[in-house]
């Protein structure tokens, strides 16, 4: 019965809809029940860890162990029979290919944050004298709604060769100059790639920085002012260094999605022209190459990464909530 | 007040303690369903040595359908026309078998297929991307052999060479043919090549040469092809490599015995090479214009090229791509570059294999098989038959008849080399060819990187 059930898909998304909800209420009643049964003291210890469980287990099931599972395989063959050691670990650092993929993703982790915080900040400072801010803005934001897929696909297009298909060539054949392959030019092209990103991320590093801007009191921007400070030194001296935990956020937000680029790269190149990065090699050596113990490792390598990134990140937001 | 909301708590729990249950039975009705936590093959297929076969061995010949009920799943790289006409070969099987087929249509096999096997949840039947996959899915247990075939039959009635590519390892045969398609053909728009069909690739290229004009070009080439980009290219280099080295080389090159850097293989980059030179727009255009869209400047006015190398479904993408109409174009097969090999033809087919062992799959097989099965879909057009007992007065137009003849006339036929080699080699081949046109001059470095991946994927 449940499987003719679950065979019908919109009778099957009623049940979710309606069932995970009662699932999770029924948990809680459930709880408050068994809690009811222990003395106040002990049920004031308990209660927490009861609901929590949930969440624990989920964290579990969908985060802990898949680690724990990849950093294991990352040490086997590939059939996972046999523990090899660290041979996937070499492999990694002694192929070619694999080391342009790292290269590429240096790249990516110095230009991304560089350019969306950059350009963000610029963007807020200015638009935040400007009469339209709520128009300017918006446009900038726009780019956000769209996926990372999506956003590789028009810029396909944008960078296409034929001059009536793309629209960079088309500038460039207006003005009388020879169109140009952007995506196959090396190592421009990495840059070209990075442009996507930055055209997607801007958006979310300048709302962010604006409202950090909002935040800081007129009276003491006046007060420099008063001062004798001119504009420059305003910036310089008063608003960067109250930004400057906001920026950090940022930073280290899009440095972790440089880390785990892996959309735009694969729809536009997918790693040709030596513009692989390391999430995208992954994924080819697990679904094309058939090796789960070398994409394992790929990525316990980019996790390594990123936890470093991710530390930096909760301290900062840890400062922050004390300060509060 | 308080009365009311205990009555609330009590429903409440009451409505929770049914929807646990829900969730019991429903999670207990799937771990019934084969878990396919392993590698292991899914555990719903019953042992399929003692279900009893549902058609008599007849591959090809006469075929006893025998009335075996249930259904059968299919997943296909069809869909749209070819799905009509896959479903029309099939239903006279449904008839007589009493059995349905359940058919799905998908455009991308190999990953459907990857994570079926690692879900547990797979069709009964399936089309498989090549032969490289099957054998890696046959060493993980997933497929099972298809020793219910008469394989002396089956192989009498196909073309030499394919047969044999559908086999595993061990011997064990694991993907049947059904679909034939020639390879290494050389279309020209019928308006701009007046040089017939030439005889050798140095008459070819001679001709060729003397009849540009202006910014016209020999060729036209585009290798981009999204994930898999460079995969026409690696058509071309196989062909060369078939009729300059031979069947020999051509053979050891597919078993990873022949290596990439070795002067057989060199030099058909080179010849391969020699036409990047000779194509129109350069090397940035050709890695960036997708294979469908290569052959539009033949169609153009003035043309940008005068020939096209590609298989034979290409003439849809000059329907659709550059408005060209039947009669329009016309092809000649790649002409000998060694007379020492002469006849020999690259090809490359549609297999079928099976994940579960049911009476109903392998009753479908075998009638897949047949004669009668596959002349239903040649009349109905774009299908090149693998059974020879075809005859050709059944193909309705000239193209497939002559690509059928082709095939059966042929010394040599050997399959699409990239589509044997494993995975992993044939994805690195796919953008070595992407690497090369872009720089003809890394040829040395792209060569041995070949090497590399070649002593590594043919590990296992």
């Amino acid at each position: 019965m449940f499987d003719a059930i679950l065979e019908n898909r919109l009778l099957a998304a009623i049940l979710v809809v309606i069932a995970v909800p009662i699932v999770l209420v029924g948990y809680i009643y459930l709880v408050e029940f068994v809690v009811g049964l222990f003395r106040r003291t002990t049920a004031g210890r308990i209660r927490p860890w009861l609901w929590l469980a949930p969440a624990l287990v989920f964290l579990g099931v969908f985060l802990v162990y898949p680690t724990i599972a990849t950093v294991i395989r990352s040490f086997q063959n590939r059939r996972g029979d046999q523990f090899v050691g660290l041979e996937n670990y070499q492999w990694f650092f002694t192929q070619n290919d694999t080391l342009i993929a790292l290269r590429n993703n240096v790249i990516w982790v110095i230009f991304l944050p560089l350019l969306v915080v950059g350009i963000g900040l610029l963007v807020a400072v200015l638009v935040d004298r400007v009469r339209f801010e709520g128009a300017a803005k918006t446009v900038i934001f726009l780019p956000m709604a769209i996926s990372f897929v999506a956003a590789g696909v028009i810029w396909r297009f944008m960078y296409e060769l034929d001059p009536k298909v793309g629209t960079l060539n088309a500038t460039l054949n207006a003005v009388g100059a020879e169109p140009r392959a952007w995506l196959v030019e090396q190592p421009q092209n990495n840059f070209f790639l990075i442009i996507v990103g930055v055209w997607l991320l801007t958006g979310f590093a300048m709302v962010i920085l604006s409202a950090g801007l909002k935040g800081i009191s007129t009276e003491l921007l006046e007060a420099a002012r008063v001062d004798g400070a001119n504009e420059w030194q305003v910036f310089r001296r008063i608003v960067f260094p109250l930004l400057l935990p906001t920026i950090a956020v940022i930073g280290t937000t899009i440095i972790i999605y440089a880390l785990k680029t892996f959309d735009v790269v694969y729809t536009m190149t997918n790693g040709n022209f030596n513009t692989d990065v390391i999430a995208n090699s992954m994924y080819q050596m697990l679904f094309n190459n058939g090796q789960p113990g070398r994409s394992a490792a790929i990525a316990v390598i980019l996790f390594v990464a990123i936890v470093p990134v991710m530390i930096v990140n909760i301290r900062r937001f840890q400062e922050q909530e004390a300060v509060r | 007040m308080a009365n009311r909301t205990s009555r609330w708590v009590r429903l409440w729990a009451l409505l929770a303690v049914a929807a646990i249950a829900v969730a019991a039975c429903s999670s207990g009705g799937e771990s019934a369903a084969p878990g396919g936590e392993s590698a292991a093959p899914p555990a719903s297929a019953p042992a399929g040595e003692s279900a009893a076969p549902g058609g008599s061995p007849a591959a090809g010949g006469e075929f006893n359908c025998e009335n075996v009920g249930g259904e059968v799943s299919v997943v296909g790289s069809w869909t749209g026309a070819e799905q009509d006409s896959f479903l029309a070969m099939v239903a006279p099987w449904e008839e007589c078998s009493g059995a349905t087929v359940n058919y799905t249509g998908s455009r991308d096999l190999a990953a459907q297929l990857t994570t079926g096997i690692a879900s547990g949840t797979l069709p009964d039947v399936a089309g498989l991307p090549g032969p490289g996959l099957m054998k890696e899915w046959y060493d993980q247990g997933a497929l099972k052999p298809l020793s219910f075939v008469d394989f002396a039959t089956y192989e009498a009635n196909t073309p030499p060479g394919f047969a044999a590519a559908g086999k595993a390892s061990d011997g064990q045969l694991l993907g049947i043919f059904t679909k034939a398609a020639v390879k290494g053909l050389i279309y020209y728009n019928k308006a701009n090549w007046q040089g017939g069909d030439p005889a050798t690739w140095e008459e070819l290229n001679t001709t060729a040469r003397g009849a540009v004009s202006g910014d016209q070009k020999q060729w036209c080439i585009g290798v981009e092809s999204g994930a898999a980009s460079g995969w026409p290219g690696t058509d071309w280099v196989e062909d060369i490599v078939l009729r300059q080295a031979g069947p020999d080389v051509y053979d050891a090159w597919v078993a990873g015995e022949q290596k990439w850097t070795s002067p057989e293989i060199k030099a058909a980059f080179e010849t391969f090479g020699d036409a990047v030179a000779n194509a129109f727009g350069g090397s940035n255009y050709i890695v960036t214009t997708n294979f469908g869209r290569a052959a539009n400047p033949m169609f153009e006015d003035p043309a940008g090229c005068l020939l096209h190398h590609q298989a034979s479904f290409i003439t849809d993408f000059f329907k659709n791509e550059a408005g060209a109409q039947d009669g329009d174009f016309d092809f000649f097969v790649m002409p000998d570059i060694n007379p020492e090999f002469s006849g020999a033809i690259t090809t490359a087919g549609d297999l079928f294999g099976m994940f579960n062992d049911t009476p109903q799959a392998q009753s479908l097989i075998n009638y897949l098989l047949t004669a009668e099965a596959q002349q239903i879909w040649v009349e109905r057009g774009g299908f090149i038959s693998m059974n020879k007992n075809v005859p050709a007065d059944v193909y309705p137009d000239d193209t497939s008849r002559r690509s059928a003849e082709i095939l059966a006339g042929a010394s040599s036929a050997k399959f699409d080399a990239s589509d044997l080699m494993p995975n992993a080699m044939n994805q690195a081949f796919f953008e070595a060819i992407v690497a090369f046109v872009q720089n003809p001059g890394d040829i040395d470095s792209i060569l041995s990187n070949l090497d590399n991946v070649q002593a590594d994927a043919y590990g296992g």
